[in-house]
């Protein structure tokens, strides 16, 4: 880095290669340029699948419950084994990520509101049982009422799930995560129907996956409607949705999205193999949301300017503030 | 009162809370904090490497290394644009200096820096297995039996001090000591330090001390010279460990307005029952009518 006379104080450089730049470039001084964060540890692929596997287990026992109240029993059949293989590899992507997997129980050795992955650990703890007690019952054709009562109450968790996910990443100082907790909920919101409704619409007849189709071009305009809000909200934490490899991610989730949601609707119930790649792409781009978000926010810790330029804003407002 | 926090965590009758004060205008960058550090709790080595960007080589802190002492070249020059190694020409600068007045006024900013131990500490409050607690001292410590490297304190925190062992698997950070403050003792760091720029004390001491020796420097000329990290009404609830610094925050590497990730909570949690509230009318949207 800048490491000569000027020491400490050179570190205020453009970025970004020939990118507009959606916000002025601010003068600002670093330590040498390092970050002022640690970065986070989380391993990309163990986070961003455990974000997306729950956003698609969660969603998915929506579709089972609606499926059952309307008498669809192929689709409700699909959304609650995916309900339960997602939940049960997310959880193994999140003990995965431990440095101390053995000790994962610890984690519901508390019960503390102040952490939402202690919240989530409880959470998961309560609706896993309850998918596979859906499923299971669903599978064996026995134990109706209780299958019933499962599949109600997951239903019932399945939008925590979902939407927790956000909360648990935005509480923390990684800039393009936290300025982002008004509306990132509403994108995991949109992005885990899109992906039950993915997989819905990929595996399940398609004389039964109306509600999917629909709830695929919903979830679509959720996820990326809250997207567009959210990065408009967030000042200069947007920035790293907007270049390199999130930028990357982020424009194949919108692609696969959007273009999964609109096939899916013109497929309708006619043609099976245009419905499972509609399936198949929204799935694919619900997963590339996450990871397009999971690397943004490594890439707002990784540099200074993220965090201490807003930082050096708000003190300037508030010294404006105290003056007039 | 913001420093009651030991009283606030559930510990009956605790003494005072404890800190550092650390006075960077003494500091001659000797390093002796970051190794009676290391020895005293037995902290791995974690690379020995030569940045070639300042005499500081040990460049943040991390999980084995919970004092750092950054040192901070400056020339009175204002700030340019980003100057590299490759293209100086060493006798062009030292002309320049020469010739321009005031141009050979160079000063060398050092500061130790450490855990904060926050009034408001989001690592310990992100916690999910109750690791990190407060001890009855006011600081913040992790339990290592207990930590199982979920890793969540690491993002969590503002000043990116605590961080996750690679080969160990768990997080790790500044105790103040802990084991020593027990038996009466000042932390390993505050006692090797040859200029007493770390200072440990109950923390009401310590803030007093700090706001005559800023008067004393104002008093000097040297007008440059804030507290940082003392304000109990700022971000995090005023630190535990707090600076005397002679430049802006960020020159040493600290975020200038750290807030504590956990004051935005609440909201966070109720934005995401809202979207989960939209997640479940959108599914119910999508069944009614019977769609084809």
């Amino acid at each position: 880095m800048s490491g000569s006379r000027d020491g400490a104080r050179g570190a205020g450089r453009r970025r970004g290669r020939g990118e507009r730049a959606m916000v002025p470039d601010a003068e600002f001084t670093s330590y040498y340029g390092r970050p002022v964060l640690n970065r986070p540890t989380w391993k990309p692929l163990d986070i961003a699948g455990y974000l997306f596997l729950g956003g698609l287990a969660g969603a998915s026992s929506l579709l089972a419950a609606g499926a059952d109240a309307t008498a669809r029993p192929a689709l409700a059949r699909t959304a609650k084994l995916g309900a339960v293989g997602a939940i049960s590899l997310s959880t193994a992507a999140l003990v995965h990520d431990l440095g101390r997997p053995a000790r994962f129980l610890n984690m519901l050795r508390v019960f503390k509101p102040t952490s939402p992955m202690s919240m989530g650990s409880w959470l998961l703890a309560t609706y896993a049982p309850l998918t596979m007690a859906a499923a299971a019952a669903d599978v064996a054709g026995r134990y109706r009422v209780a299958g019933a009562a499962a599949t109600a109450s997951a239903a019932a968790l399945g939008p925590a799930v979902v939407t927790y996910t956000a909360v648990l990443i935005s509480d923390t100082a990684v800039p393009s995560w936290h300025e982002g907790y008004r509306e990132l909920p509403f994108v995991f919101a949109g992005s885990g129907a899109t992906a039950a409704a993915g997989l819905a619409l990929a595996a399940a007849p398609t004389d039964q996956t109306g509600p999917a189709r629909r709830t695929a071009v919903l979830g679509a305009l959720l996820e990326l409607g809250a997207f567009r809000l959210m990065k408009r909200n967030m000042g200069l934490a947007a920035e790293p949705y907007e270049q390199g490899g999130p930028r990357t991610w982020l424009r194949a989730a919108e692609v696969l999205t959007a273009g999964g949601a609109a096939l899916a609707a013109c497929a309708g119930r006619r043609n099976r193999a245009l419905t499972a790649l509609a399936g198949t792409a929204l799935l694919a781009g619900s997963a590339a949301l996450r990871l397009g978000v999971f690397h943004a926010g490594v890439a707002s810790a990784e540099d200074p300017r993220y965090t201490v330029v807003p930082q050096r804003e708000r003190l300037a407002a508030r010294s404006r503030a105290g003056e007039s | 009162m913001t420093d009651d926090v030991a009283h606030a965590a559930g510990h009956t009758d605790p003494p005072p809370r404890m800190g550092f004060f650390t006075d960077t205008t003494v500091c001659i960058g000797c390093k002796a904090c970051e190794v009676a550090c290391k020895e005293w709790n037995a902290i791995p080595e974690d690379g020995l490497e030569l940045t070639g960007m300042s005499y500081d080589n040990t460049q943040g802190l991390g999980a084995s290394t919970w004092r750092h002492v950054a040192f901070v070249e400056q020339s009175a020059r204002p700030a340019g644009g980003s100057t590299g190694h490759d293209d100086v020409d060493v006798f062009d600068a030292a002309r320049d200096l020469a010739d321009s007045p005031g141009g050979s006024e160079m000063r060398w900013l050092m500061s130790s820096d450490v855990c904060k131990h926050c009034t408001h500490a989001a690592c310990l409050d992100v916690c999910p297995t109750g690791s990190l607690f407060r001890t009855e001292f006011g600081t913040v410590v992790v339990q290592e039996d207990i930590c199982n490297g979920c890793g969540y304190c690491v993002p969590a925190c503002p000043y990116g001090v605590i961080d996750q062992r690679p080969d160990d698997g768990r997080a790790w950070k500044c105790t103040l000591c802990y084991d020593r403050l027990g038996d009466g003792m000042e932390p390993a760091c505050a006692k090797a330090c040859p200029t007493d720029s770390i200072q440990f004390g109950p923390l009401e001491e310590l803030r007093e001390r700090a706001a005559g020796r800023v008067a004393q420097l104002h008093a000097a000329g040297t007008t440059d010279a804030r507290l940082y990290g003392e304000d109990p009404e700022d971000g995090v609830g005023g630190d535990g460990a707090f600076f005397l610094l002679l430049d802006e925050p960020e020159v040493y590497g600290l975020p200038p307005d750290p807030v504590v990730t956990t004051r935005d909570l609440p909201a966070m949690w109720r934005h995401a029952a809202a979207a989960a509230a939209s997640l479940a009318a959108l599914a119910v949207a999508g069944f009614v009518g019977r769609p084809r």
